[in-house]
């Protein structure tokens, strides 16, 4: 322990934020929540000012900032949603469903494929292949960005999801294998050397024994890798170039280059749309979320 | 412990071990081949030839004309975009990632001492860093900070009067770095997770030998937060060098005004995907894969000067 406490010269009085819960003193409750609150209307101010802009007249976007709009224009949504002449953010939004979906089933496949073997069989190069997993779990996507959009463009994938979906179905995002082996390795191995006393196969074990158990991790897998594709911008940006292969991301740039001022409350109604998805997987998914940080570091 | 669950024999039946060895080789394989597709079709052997585009001159047209070093060359002699992408990324990733890390820290000790309504706030204040790297949010910002956006406004009822933050080159990328520091409740829970591993003797034992609040802090919360601490470092750092969308979005695209917002990434985008030049965009992406490998090992280098580990002692 590093902790040479005895050169310290004692300052009882002064509360210096930072301290832990040694002591219990004249803020024990009042201040702190004082501050802690402000910072949360400060935190969250971007977020209403979203919301409550998005339902102002265009006259009113200039000269109102509170967040409450004073006279109600649900028609914003109406006009966003018609977008774009020739096309509707529903496109948008059925294409982002399509690559998100994908993404998901990719992941979950693929990464607990690949993790059991990890965590649970024994076979020649274990120990590189593992090796070699780390290694690309901090491999910057922007680094393969060039080289893959050669290799899509020569098989005819530019302009469709494929490239932003098919390579999920061959474990790529490493993250998700990580996690998925520090899991299964929590599983009992008696549960496994029992089933295989039964006669169960390296297979058997996997779909009987082991996948039913990492359920948990299943799910942290499955709705991060939505909320991540769903964010996603910049691999969706280099790939679909068309009107209608465009995800929401994508769509909502559209209003920007084209925007005056007439065309800011459309574009917030639209953004708020964008994160409604996000917002009801972090609702029914909240603790998971939170606690999935906690364990993993893995961010939405 | 490892030897104990790894080591004892797996397969029951006499005379069938060495079989069952090959069939949990086969099987082993069989689980990974997905993935080691994956590894050399789209990640290994892109890499490989994207170093070798690299060397080339390639539009996607006509077939890569070798250059030898002259991407590297015009890079760095002969590319004042080039420096200033990276200028601009260097001071983004040190402003951003300690300030973030220096908010996150203040509110998860805050929250650790008041427990009540712990729960609410740590989802409330998480819901930042969901949102915030979505163009939905980047368009916010922009508004935001715009010349006659809520942000002047606020401050003019200070009696300060603002200009278009977005707009003027000395205070653009000030808005990314602040957009980024909004984001602190992914960090922040992961300290706090951290707080409750610390013994509450600690403080006590601090506390019985005259340590205050500042003495507490200093000899007892940090170096037993420093794993923590560490580990947030090291993905904020990393995260830190690889903004796009935000300085895509504010910027429309590029990286304006006066390059002050052409992060790395976008600078990359813009001559990959702009300009079509295949080669030149390889060249970039090689220089900063070095470069985030050497960031990553002095971050981890520095780790081992100032991250304590409490088993330390025992081995």
């Amino acid at each position: 322990m590093a902790a040479p406490t005895t050169l310290a010269p004692v300052q009882q009085d002064e509360p210096v934020r930072g301290a832990p819960a040694g002591g219990r003193r004249w803020y024990q409750g009042g201040a702190a929540h004082i501050v802690l609150l402000g910072l949360l209307v400060v935190a969250l101010y971007p977020i209403a000012y979203m919301i409550g802009t998005s339902f102002k007249s265009p006259q009113e976007i200039l000269n109102n900032i509170d967040i409450w709009p004073r006279e109600f224009s649900p028609g914003n949504y109406a006009e966003g949603w018609a977008g774009i002449p020739g096309i509707t953010f529903g496109t948008f939004f059925l294409n982002s469903a399509v690559v998100s979906a994908g993404v998901v089933i990719g992941n979950v496949a693929a990464c607990s494929l690949a993790a059991f073997a990890f965590a649970r069989l024994r076979f020649p190069l274990r120990g590189l292949w593992f090796a070699l997993m780390i290694g690309t779990l901090l491999l910057p996507h922007h680094v393969l960005i060039v080289p893959q959009y050669v290799l899509f463009n020569s098989l005819g994938w530019i302009n469709t999801p494929l490239p932003l979906i098919v390579p999920k179905f061959l474990a790529t995002d490493a993250f998700f294998v990580f996690l998925m082996v520090q899991f299964m390795r929590g599983i009992p191995r008696t549960l496994d050397e029992a089933a295989e006393i039964d006669g169960c196969g390296p297979y058997g074990r996997f779909f009987h024994v082991v996948l039913p158990l990492t359920k948990p991790a299943l799910v942290t897998t499955a709705v991060f890798s939505f909320i991540q594709t769903w964010n996603d911008f910049f691999s969706q940006l280099v790939y679909l170039n068309d009107l209608d292969q465009y995800t929401v991301p994508i769509g909502l740039r559209l209003f920007l280059d084209s925007s005056g001022q007439n065309a800011i409350a459309p574009m917030f109604a639209m953004s708020v749309l964008s994160l409604v998805p996000v917002f009801l997987f972090f609702l029914f998914f909240q603790r998971l979320i939170v606690d999935g940080i906690n364990t993993s570091g893995i961010k939405g | 412990m490892a030897v104990v669950t790894e080591a004892p024999v797996r397969a029951p039946r006499r005379g069938g071990r060495q079989a069952d060895r090959a069939k949990e080789a086969v099987a082993g394989y069989v689980f990974l081949s997905p993935w080691l597709l994956g590894l050399f079709g789209v990640t290994l052997l892109p890499m490989l030839y994207s170093l070798y585009l690299s060397f080339t001159d390639y539009d996607l047209l006509q077939d890569p004309e070798w250059v030898g070093v002259e991407n590297y060359v015009r890079m760095f002699t002969d590319d004042p975009k080039f420096w200033s992408s990276v200028g601009a990324t260097l001071l983004f990733a040190v402003v951003s990632v300690p300030l973030k890390l220096a908010v996150a820290l203040g509110v998860a000790l805050l929250l650790y001492r008041n427990r009540r309504g712990v729960g609410m706030y740590r989802s409330l204040y998480y819901v930042p860093s969901l949102l915030g790297g979505s163009v939905a949010i980047a368009i916010v910002w922009q508004t935001l900070f715009s010349g006659q956006g809520a942000v002047n406004e606020v401050l003019g009822f200070f009696g300060i009067q603002g200009w278009s933050w977005i707009t003027n080159p000395s205070t653009a990328l000030g808005t990314l770095v602040l957009l980024a520091a909004w984001q602190f409740g992914a960090p922040m829970v992961i300290f706090l997770a951290g707080l409750k591993q610390i013994p509450a003797e600690m403080f006590e034992a601090a506390s019985l030998d005259g340590a205050g609040r500042v003495q507490q802090f200093v000899h007892v919360t940090l170096p037993l937060l420093s794993p923590v601490l560490f580990f947030n470092l090291v993905l904020e750092t990393i995260a830190g060098f690889q903004g796009f969308t935000a300085a895509f979005v504010i910027s429309g695209g590029t990286g304006g005004p006066a390059d002050s917002t052409l992060l790395y990434t976008l600078y990359l985008y813009m001559r990959g995907f702009g300009d079509f030049q295949m080669g030149y965009a390889s060249a970039m992406a090689w220089v900063f894969l070095v470069a985030l490998g050497v960031v990553t090992a002095l971050v981890f280098r520095s780790g081992s000067l100032w991250v304590h580990y409490a088993d330390e002692g025992d081995r």
